[in-house]
């Protein structure tokens, strides 16, 4: 009989080589964890090779999946349990792991030739090098093929599925169900009935050998969350930034267009919305960033909801697009899912160092409305932002996303559909003033004196023919104009249209009011930011904070909530750009950086720790 | 303008597309004679004014669309093929043109041209050929002749230049053709053959630039040079041309075209011009009858095929999967799709 203890909160590793299937592993042990109502978080880490050598360090792919009986921010710092499927995995990852945690390892692929492979000399198995943790030897290899031995697959094939009873042990370890995976596994191999029927042994199989096998002495219980009330689904970012999408077309009763170049992370969104079509979706594989940024340009000028997706290096390519915007103002929208740079930098890496080049990074004075998700699911509302604000006022809006909560996954609580907001578009139909000789006239640039949009006349409107362009235009008629006057006026006017966009008012969290340091993040910090001052606060530690979503314009009440603290501590995954425009906007705050490159994001004890120096330092 | 209506339009008249804009070209340029052209010829269309949207790029010509009174835009360098392909593709009830460029199409902007040509998305291409660089005071550009002298090039240029009829067939052009701004006869005709196109029409003007390249086409103007250099294609005719209707003819040669003197030719070996010929190698060839010096300079429509265009087929598929689709019903089903799970 096992013993069975219950926790409240794990954080497991699947690591392997990319071609064992961790994704696919962790991604099923998350929708069996979802279905059992615990909160989650998941962080996927894969190299950008889509192949590296099999069995060496740059092949090592892993998932990381945190799951407890509260709500929970992150996808967890350190692993407590971690599946080694090879020496590689092991070596790669075992530096994150928790002093004491466990290790789940595939005995059989820790041959000589495997382990020389990443430099190991003797085998760590048996060399004493892994005794301050538990190991959990699993021959998963053998015993794989040796429970599929009555299915008419080949061993090679049958060896594949070991990355299934890897998640038959754990599910067992976990009190887990295996019937959501298997349920999957028929549909996935409904052509191949015999591969499904072989992964679902491979999977009970691993389940009954945690069972039986002594070697797992105790079987864990992680009791449901207490969530809020409603239906939920399991979504990383980058899904939740295309149904955001194809969400803001329904809202706004607009077609929507698409103009894409592949890159990574961003890819994601332009394959979810190629199947997608039946929302009146249009997608583009343009044949590079600009002309992805200028058919976009183009069908919003038609009178469609346009849109662009890159990362860092595109998002450069289409800066003199996005400025002709500014100048046509014409509603786009950029999604930049930055990623380490510069240059390729690291592509399947996360940063946040994008935001200048978001802010700045155009010709002229260019201003544009840029807002940040804070996590996975939080894309979808901000990209209804994003539409609201690109429609309403007719500027290039850019939403700032990462490689973090791109790939990242958390339940999110599906919205109701009377909550979507109305996005819908007035567009010009009418003359909007009199000519000289009394006649009706049409004036592309005679502004909204509340939002100061200009109205959006698309082609095939009868009367009201005009011509816009990237060359200054006069106030009003938009015809032509290299006027001082009027070139002052109009740059101050975009300026100002920008700026008087309505954003809400930055919320504080500071329970006891009484707090001399603010922490404030923007992005995808929100989480391990907010498990850092949970942490703190825990430990009876008090500080405040706050989430920029918005970074252009930014808040109106943000210049007041800085001055009510002595220091605000802003942790960015860059040397310090937020900072940057602080310092610049807010001279009278004392603004300390935490800034760290390192393609991953921060863990909630370094920030811990990072703030606590400063609370201490006074 | 597959789905375009042709109206029984009120009779427009060329003056009905001129806009309220002062035309600012340098005088003499090439360019006033382009538009009066195009002025003339819009109102065969058969549409109303808003059903037309001219894109343009940057340079000289891209100014063109402030003087249509039509919807305009006058974009960034380089890239008016690519706005016009989300424009064409989102909206099949619009005539979209594109105006630009021998620097702006060929050099800047190759890579949109080549894409939007292979693509055969619905957009009439008027490529102005001046072969230098005008708005920027006299570069050379990709289509100048080597040796050129220009205060880029003190020395005379090295560049090899584009033949811009070579590299739209090399783009899986369906449409190719050339004309000339001094011939509105021949021009209206090549833009009527190009506006009835369903597909890409890729059009190239040779227009003077009386300011940094004057005359860089006069061999094909000049009353005493013009019959011997330029040859004008015709559909189903033999291709003969020179002084009395014909002393010089066209014949295969190799695996291209020649020209020779039509005393040496049997008539029955003379090439006979056929636009539509599916194999882009027979157009290819007409093209390559001219070099930079325009010695035997064919004028026409080259080739004009029918394939199916990016712009249709993409709004198929679009149209397939919404038919009968309400989006909202729909995208609540979507976010509910897959495991999902509920708290009470």
């Amino acid at each position: 009989m096992n013993t069975v203890r219950q926790l409240d909160r794990v954080v497991i590793r699947f690591a392997g080589d990319s071609g064992d299937g961790m994704q696919l592993t962790g991604d099923r042990f998350t929708a069996e964890t979802a279905k059992l109502g615990n909160d989650l978080s998941t962080l996927p880490n894969y190299p950008a090779e889509i192949r590296a050598p099999a069995g060496t360090l740059p092949g090592v792919s892993s998932f990381q999946i945190h799951f407890a009986d509260s709500d929970i921010l992150t996808p967890g710092d350190e692993p407590e349990v971690l599946v080694a499927m090879n020496p590689a995995a092991l070596k790669a990852n075992l530096r994150d792991l928790k002093s004491s945690g466990v290790i789940i390892v595939n005995t059989d692929e820790f041959t000589k030739r495997n382990l020389s492979k990443v430099g190991y000399a003797a085998n760590p198995l048996e060399d004493g090098s892994l005794d301050d943790y538990q190991v959990i030897e699993v021959p998963l290899t053998s015993l794989t093929i040796g429970a599929l031995e009555e299915y008419e697959i080949g061993k090679k094939d049958a060896a594949r599925s070991k990355n299934m009873f890897a998640l038959g042990v754990l599910s067992w370890m976990y009190s887990r169900s295996t019937e959501v995976t298997e349920d999957f596994l028929r549909k996935k191999f409904a052509k191949k009935p015999e591969i499904a029927e072989a992964n679902i042994a491979a999977l009970r199989s691993g389940w009954n050998y945690g069972e039986t096998a002594e070697s797992f002495a105790v079987q864990y219980e992680i009791p449901p969350a207490t969530l809020p009330a409603g239906t939920y689904r399991n979504i990383t970012g980058n899904t939740a930034l295309a149904w955001g999408v194809i969400a803001a077309g329904v809202a706004s009763d607009l077609p929507v267009f698409l103009g894409a170049y592949p890159i990574t992370p961003a890819s994601d969104i332009l394959h979810e919305l190629s199947r997608h079509k039946k929302f009146g979706v249009t997608t583009m594989q343009a044949e590079d960033e600009i002309a992805a940024a200028g058919a976009a340009l183009g069908a919003s000028y038609g009178g469609a909801l346009g849109i662009t997706t890159s990362s860092g290096p595109g998002v450069a390519l289409k800066s003199e697009t996005i400025s002709l915007g500014v100048s046509l103002e014409l509603p786009l929208i950029v999604i930049d899912v930055q990623r380490a740079g510069p240059s390729t930098g690291m592509p399947t890496k996360t940063e946040q160092a994008d935001l200048l080049m978001a802010m700045f990074g155009r010709h002229g004075e260019a201003p544009i409305a840029v807002l940040a998700p804070q996590s996975p699911s939080d894309c979808f509302d901000a990209m209804l932002e994003a539409a609201r604000m690109a429609l309403r006022y007719r500027t290039p809006v850019m939403l700032l996303s990462d490689g973090y909560i791109a790939n990242g996954a958390e339940p999110w609580r599906l919205p109701d559909m009377e909550s979507l907001p109305d996005l819908s578009v007035d567009f010009a139909t009418e003359p909007n003033a009199t000519d000289d000789a009394g006649e009706p006239a049409f004036l592309p640039f005679l502004r909204d004196p509340d939002t100061l949009a200009r109205p959006w006349a698309v082609p095939g409107t009868p009367g009201l023919q005009h011509r816009i362009g990237g060359i200054e235009k006069a106030d009003k008629t938009g015809d032509i104009s290299y006027d001082p006057a009027n070139h002052d006026h109009m740059v101050r006017t975009r300026a100002a249209k920008i700026a008087g966009i309505p954003v809400p008012d930055l919320e504080v969290d500071d329970p006891d009011g009484d707090g001399e340091i603010l922490v404030l993040g923007w992005g995808s910090t929100w989480g391990p930011i907010g498990a850092a001052v949970r942490g703190l606060r825990e430990r009876g530690i008090t500080i405040a904070r706050a989430h920029l979503r918005y970074l252009n314009p930014m808040p109106a009440n943000l210049g007041e909530v800085l001055d009510r603290y002595d220091k605000v501590v802003v942790p960015e995954m860059n040397l310090g750009q937020l900072a940057l425009l602080l310092r610049g906007s807010f001279p009278g705050t004392d603004v300390v950086g935490y800034n760290k490159v390192r393609g991953l994001p921060f863990t909630s004890t370094e920030l811990q720790d990072a703030l606590e120096e400063v609370i201490k330092n006074g | 303008m597959a789905d375009a209506v042709k109206l029984d339009a009120p009779k427009l008249k060329a003056r009905d597309f001129k806009s309220d804009q002062e035309v600012r070209w340098c005088p003499g340029c090439g360019d006033y004679a382009i538009l009066a052209a195009v002025q003339s010829f819009l109102p065969e269309l058969g549409l109303e004014r808003e059903k037309i949207a001219f894109v343009s790029g940057i340079g000289c010509s891209s100014r063109f669309p402030y003087y249509l009174n039509t919807y305009g835009m006058h974009s960034i360098h380089g890239r008016a093929p690519a706005i016009a392909t989300g424009l064409a593709t989102s909206r099949p009830d619009l005539s979209v043109w594109v105006v630009t460029g021998d620097g702006d199409a060929l050099s800047i902007g190759g890579n949109h041209l080549i894409h939007a040509l292979r693509r055969n998305v619905n957009l009439k291409i008027l490529l102005f050929n001046n072969r230098i660089y005008g708005l920027t005071k006299g570069q050379y550009s990709p289509t100048s002749e080597p040796g050129k002298l220009t205060k880029s090039s003190p020395v005379g240029s090295v560049d090899a230049p584009f033949n811009p009829l070579s590299l739209a067939l090399g783009s899986e052009a369906t449409f190719v053709a050339r004309t000339l701004d001094s011939d509105r006869a021949h021009l209206q005709q090549v833009l009527r053959a190009a506006a009835e196109h369903e597909g890409s029409a890729f059009v190239e003007i040779y227009q003077n630039c009386p300011i940094f390249n004057d005359d860089a086409f006069e061999v094909l103007k000049s009353p005493d040079t013009r019959e011997a250099a330029l040859i004008r294609l015709e559909d189903g005719e033999p291709i003969r041309f020179g002084a009395d209707g014909g002393e010089r003819v066209v014949v295969q040669s190799g695996y291209g075209l020649e020209v020779k003197d039509a005393a040496e030719v049997d008539a029955a070996d003379v090439v006979v011009h056929k636009e539509s010929v599916d194999d882009p190698a027979y157009a290819f060839a007409l093209t390559r009858l001219s070099g930079t010096e325009l010695d035997h300079t064919p004028i026409g429509v080259f080739r004009n095929v029918k394939k199916p265009t990016y712009d249709a087929q993409v709004r198929t598929q679009v149209e397939h999967a919404t038919a009968g689709v309400d989006r909202k019903e729909a995208l609540e089903r979507l976010l509910g799709s897959g495991d999902t799970w509920t708290v009470l």
